[in-house]
């Protein structure tokens, strides 16, 4: 597999993959930006990329013209893809099969998990407290998503380290090879075809359980195909959308000493600075598919491409945030996009939101002090999700 | 002039992010499904306006409208 052409023209031949994009895509939205709300590229099969909130809104919004069967731009469209409801569904089933999965991840379910949360961040601090260094996104900010969900799927710890393998082939590797993709999907499946059939045997109160004995539309228990596909949203959307949110919190702090002075003196402030974190990285870029001919802020758009539907762009567009490019951590209006909006708000964004105050919170309690390790490499997840994967700091003032 | 505030979330428009309800939880509940409306019959008891606005300015589905009366 040949790697894509680098890009001279982000505003006709955009990729998202390219290398510096990965490494800094502001700036490339900026530029968008300034010259149409709407960028095309004819990679990728043809897709469209909204950098304006005003245009990302109208799309996430417009469920006629754009279908949410796809999710994830890559270069090949398999027919049909397997379903992971309620994310890849559209009207009418979308609001069943999103209502089934609301109650595990409402605001109070997500309170008693709190404890568990805190617990699991204490217990990766305790490994790597002592040394002068780490690379806090191996030990610590990829590692709480993984063990906060295997604790709530009722699975082995251990098998967190296979989902990290699937997110991986799934969002990275499978942009640009589908085979990756659907190696993940069939291993993924008979994973979790697994757990189904033990649960049927010896019954428990997990989350898989949750989903076995909830009822569809038609009063009948979901069948097995949609609660694996549903499992399978869970780690794909919720796993290394939490780690790189609560990652690029840790790289803003780690070279900002006066947030987290701030941060330090004041944790009522955590917050309102979690949301500021998540409005400038927010970590999540999701896809439509266009299904009808339209326009959008004035772009015609074609049936046959997708579209990358940047909630980071659209939370840096300086016509709804004011210094849209500055981290301001008691920023007090914020109507940033980071979980969508419309139908298919992330269901797990109170979960992600407890996750990145807790694991933000217990950091600074133990580790005031902390900066990037010049000696290190920071490297950054390529493609639908942002987030540092490797997070190299000195703990400590030395 | 500052009257009385009444606020109201437009069911049709929330999808349950419950900004309103983290920012204010004296003025704002969840269903069952976690979406959210106000509490009563949306009247903001006096001190109480700031929390109301900035709930207001911080829906991203802009479902909250807020009357001065």
């Amino acid at each position: 597999m040949s790697s894509p052409a680098p890009v001279t023209d982000w505003v006709r031949d955009f990729d998202h993959t390219d290398p510096r994009w990965t490494e800094n895509p502001y700036p490339i939205w900026d530029e968008l930006r300034a010259e149409c709300p709407v960028a095309h590229t004819d990679r990728f099969l043809g897709v469209y990329l909204p950098t304006t909130y005003e245009a990302v809104k109208e799309i996430c919004y417009d469920t006629e013209h754009f279908s949410s069967r796809r999710v994830v731009v890559r270069n090949v469209r398999p027919e049909p893809p397997p379903p992971a409801p309620p994310i890849t569904s559209d009207p009418p089933a979308h609001k069943h099969a999103k209502q089934i999965l609301l109650s595990p991840f409402l605001p109070d379910a997500v309170r008693q998990l709190e404890p568990r949360v805190r617990a699991i961040c204490n217990d990766l601090i305790d490994g790597f407290i002592n040394d002068k260094s780490c690379d806090a996104a191996a030990r610590y900010t990829k590692r709480i998503p993984i063990r906060a969900i295997t604790h709530m799927l009722g699975v082995p710890e251990k098998d967190g380290d296979l989902f990290i393998r699937w997110i991986h082939e799934m969002l990275e590797l499978g942009v640009h090879d589908d085979n990756m993709v659907m190696k993940a999907i069939h291993e993924m499946v008979a994973y979790f075809a697994e757990q189904i059939e033990s649960r049927k045997k010896h019954p428990t109160d997990d989350l898989i359980s949750t989903l076995m004995n909830a009822r569809g539309e038609d009063g009948q228990p979901l069948t097995d195909l949609h609660v694996q596909g549903a499992l399978r949203l869970l780690l794909v959307a919720g796993l290394d959308t939490t780690w790189s949110a609560i990652g690029s919190s840790l790289w803003h702090l780690a070279q900002t000493p006066a947030d987290r002075a701030r941060l330090v003196a004041e944790p009522e402030l955590l917050p309102t600075a979690i949301e500021e974190f998540l409005r400038a990285f927010s970590p999540a870029t999701s896809g439509r598919e266009v299904m009808k001919e339209t326009t959008v802020s004035g772009c015609p758009m074609k049936p046959g491409n997708t579209v990358l539907l940047s909630f980071p762009a659209a939370n840096r567009d300086p016509a709804v945030f004011p210094d849209a490019d500055k981290v301001i951590i008691d920023r007090k209006e914020n109507r940033h996009v980071a979980f969508g909006v419309g139908i298919h708000r992330c269901v797990g964004a109170h979960l992600a939101r407890m996750e990145m105050l807790v694991a933000i919170e217990e950091w600074l309690k133990r580790i005031p002090d902390f900066r990037l390790d010049p000696s290190g490499e920071i490297t950054w997840s390529e493609g639908s999700v942002r987030g540092p994967r490797q997070l190299p700091l000195l703990l400590g003032t030395g | 002039m500052s009257g009385t505030l009444r606020i109201h979330v437009d069911p049709d428009k929330c999808q349950g992010h419950a900004r309103c309800k983290s920012l204010a939880p004296e003025l704002f509940e969840l269903d069952a499904l976690g979406n959210a409306h106000e509490i009563g019959d949306g009247t903001v008891p006096a001190g109480l306006e700031d929390k109301a606005w900035l709930a207001q300015a911080n829906c991203p589905e802009f479902a909250i409208a807020i009357k001065e009366e």
